[in-house]
């Protein structure tokens, strides 16, 4: 065993601050749907929006930064064997003591299934819920873009959608990322600190 | 660039404005006259009645009656353009005194003239003009109630059988000291409406004479202290903004000098459609494409400290009590809630507007028109709907009643109410009777058949608007039983969703804490075992 800093400072900022703001906005946004009163829509509409621009603003750095350090290939699909073999491991080699399928190092830091799981969190949910949420925000403004042929109920349609499915993510994910590690708990700790114990 | 311009202007205009001094405002609203009237050689005389006071004023201002016989102030007949239909206090039906064929003296103690007594009224006089009750600057001047336009000129008794004595006004010190309109000669009639303070309206009444700055922030008496020409811009003796024709969205900007219309009598004419400022929610300014200011800025009428008339069940006048007396109740605070000459009321005060989509198109059911007497027949019913880009959501006062109808020919019935002739419902309560004379007078035979049917009338609100800090808030009509929960077409956010789309959705997120709860359970499981 070693330990690899297999998160770099920027990678840890962005993952757990928008998982703040992602949190903040699941929240805030079923407060403006109607589905909890925690709050007035008044103050869920106030902080949902700004930590929809937060956001906005932190996937541009984001972006930039995975682009320019070559870090996008991190989410570059494995081949379909190889997911396949994981979807095996979680259905069943799990249950049966055998050894996990994937090695993880700083160049391949996520297994097949994570690779497909972020991937389509960042090119399918992401962009559906921030795009409609930004033609929800400029509603009012759409006629002069020339897209007024847009209703309301599409927008809300598909903010409320992909909504759900980025709540069915956050479960998903929380339960991976917390029990998933040799040590309860570790993958968070590596999280946060950077380092992560990995087999050499 | 155009509309950032009008933003510029409407901010110049905002901005310039707010540093005005009250007192400023009031002197530009009432205007600095170069006449001193009591100076004038016409009006040195004593006068015995309000036709030689007109006969005095149209020596110098030699067109104001004509002008003013085109007005529907003078008509009470108005054509609406949008509908073809012929309007106007003459034609129309309401759900308060119903009509005023029949009525004339009573009802036309509000018309702009002298003499309205009966239809033989001579509507091309120009000495029946009245001058005093919209020019007098004194609050001494008053029609007689029952006086045909007349103010009265012996003292006479009103209410009738009180004991209080009315004075005659003095004609010549009115007449000398004229000036523009106020508050208080608008409001004469328009606050007094339907034959009492704040019967009609509900956001004009007798508290609109010196509003406070929570009843109505633009005539605020200590404030802007606006007159109703400020907004209602006048020229020639027409004034701006029907409620025949509402205005129900504006999209002219700023009204500046220069624009070929000066009319101000929209919220829009001065304020601008993005009327709110930079540092307030930019939410607010995409709210107006659909929505007209005073749905959030006029938060409940009837805000005054009086109450408004609600409802008027006129198939319940007529009773008397134990001792044989016509019956009279008052509520706790004095207003009647029964009269044996009209029935039943109900008055509210701080009411919530009902809202409806509107583009401005009232269509009236006039007396030419078959009701389904199956259902409430509508007074008027307002038009509009969400795709339509003229259209707002819109605050009403709705007026309910029960009123008299002809069962047979299915038409609502014209009642003869005032008089002293024994048809007059108010002189032999007797319906056939009153109905049969009303209805005649409108050249319509009635069949014998009556009924009374439910009725509900539609009043825009559009005055008392209250000051920024009492407006509604976002969560007022933005939840499941909010204010617009009854507006219908489009999808709102927070009031709004898809329940199958929540279903799915749920099952979803349950399903997957379900799965992932049961994966690791059974991971603690199979552990154990192997372990």
């Amino acid at each position: 065993m070693a330990k690899v800093m297999m998160y770099a400072r920027f990678e840890r900022f962005w993952h757990w601050s928008q998982a703040a703001l992602i949190i903040t906005m699941l929240v805030t946004g079923f407060n403006i749907h109607g589905s909890i009163s925690l709050m007035s829509f008044e103050q869920a509409i106030d902080i949902h929006t700004l930590c929809a621009w937060t956001l906005i603003g932190l996937w541009v750095f984001a972006w930039f930064w995975h682009i320019t350090t070559g870090e996008w290939r991190q989410y570059i699909p494995s081949t379909p064997e190889r997911i396949l073999a994981m979807v095996r491991y979680y259905a069943f080699g799990i249950f049966q003591g055998k050894s996990h399928p994937f090695h993880k190092d700083r160049s391949h830091k996520h297994n097949p299934l994570q690779r497909l799981a972020y991937l389509g969190l960042h090119i399918l949910i992401g962009p559906a819920i921030w795009i409609s949420g930004l033609f929800y925000l400029f509603f009012g403004d759409l006629k002069a873009l020339g897209l007024d042929g847009l209703s309301l109920e599409v927008v809300a349609i598909t903010h409320t959608a992909a909504a759900f499915l980025m709540l069915v993510f956050l479960i998903a994910h929380l339960y991976l990322a917390l029990t998933m590690s040799d040590k309860f708990g570790a993958y968070v700790k590596a999280m946060i600190t950077g380092y992560e114990e990995v087999d050499e | 660039m155009r509309r950032f311009s009008i933003v510029c202007w409407g901010v110049a205009l905002v901005t310039l404005t707010s540093w005005l001094p009250a007192g400023l405002w009031a002197a530009t609203g009432d205007g600095k006259s170069t006449a001193d009237h009591s100076k004038f050689e016409q009006l040195q005389q004593t006068f015995q009645s309000g036709p030689e006071v007109t006969a005095a004023c149209l020596e110098c201002h030699t067109e104001a009656a004509s002008q003013l016989h085109k007005t529907s102030h003078w008509t009470w007949a108005f054509e609406n353009p949008v509908t073809g239909q012929t309007l106007g206090k003459k034609n129309v039906i309401n759900n308060f005194c119903v009509a005023t064929a029949t009525n004339w003296p009573r009802c036309t103690s509000c018309h702009i003239g002298y003499g309205w007594k009966d239809e033989t009224f001579d509507l091309t006089s120009e000495k029946n003009v009245d001058c005093l009750v919209c020019h007098d600057t004194t609050t001494t001047y008053k029609k007689f109630p029952v006086g045909a336009g007349h103010p009265n000129y012996e003292p006479k008794e009103w209410p009738p059988k009180s004991g209080k004595i009315r004075q005659p006004p003095d004609l010549t010190k009115i007449a000398q000291s004229v000036g523009k309109p106020s508050r208080d000669t608008c409001g004469a009639c328009h606050f007094y409406g339907g034959g009492g303070n704040g019967v009609k309206h509900g956001h004009l009444d007798s508290s609109m004479h010196k509003p406070t700055r929570e009843t109505d922030v633009h005539m605020d008496a200590a404030g802007l202290n606006f007159t109703c020409q400020t907004c209602h811009t006048t020229g020639g003796n027409e004034i701006s903004g029907s409620r025949y024709v509402t205005k129900a969205s504006d999209n002219r900007g700023v009204v500046i000098p220069g624009q070929a219309d000066q009319n101000r009598a929209s919220c829009e004419s001065c304020h601008s459609n993005t009327p709110h400022a930079e540092a307030a929610n930019p939410k607010l300014n995409q709210h107006t494409d659909k929505i007209a200011c005073v749905t959030c800025h006029v938060p409940e009428f009837a805000r005054g400290g009086r109450k408004t008339k609600m409802w008027w069940d006129w198939s319940s006048a007529g009773k008397k009590d134990e001792q044989g007396k016509p019956l009279l109740i008052n509520d706790e605070d004095g207003y009647p809630i029964y009269d044996f000459k009209k029935g039943d009321f109900k008055w509210e005060a701080n009411v919530v507007p009902t809202y409806r989509w509107f583009d401005g198109d009232v269509r009236y059911t006039l007396l030419s028109d078959t009701i389904d007497d199956t259902a409430v027949v509508p007074i008027n019913s307002v038009k509009g709907s969400y795709a339509d880009p003229n259209s707002r959501i819109w605050p009403f006062k709705v007026m309910r009643g029960r009123q008299p109808y002809d069962k047979q020919q299915k038409i609502l019935a014209v009642p003869h109410l005032f008089g002293k002739d024994e048809d007059a419902y108010w002189k032999s309560f007797d319906w056939g009777k009153a109905v049969t004379a009303g209805l005649a007078a409108r050249g319509y035979e009635f069949s014998g058949d009556l009924g009374f049917v439910e009725t509900e009338y539609y009043w825009p609100v559009t005055h008392m608007v209250a000051p920024k800090e009492n407006t509604l808030g976002c969560d007022d009509c933005h939840s499941r039983n909010g204010r617009l929960a009854g507006v219908e077409g489009f999808y709102m956010p927070g009031r709004d969703r898809f329940e199958w789309i929540d279903m799915i959705g749920w099952l979803l997120v349950v399903g997957t804490f379900g799965g992932v709860s049961l994966h690791g359970l059974a991971r603690i499981f199979t552990a154990r075992k192997g372990g």
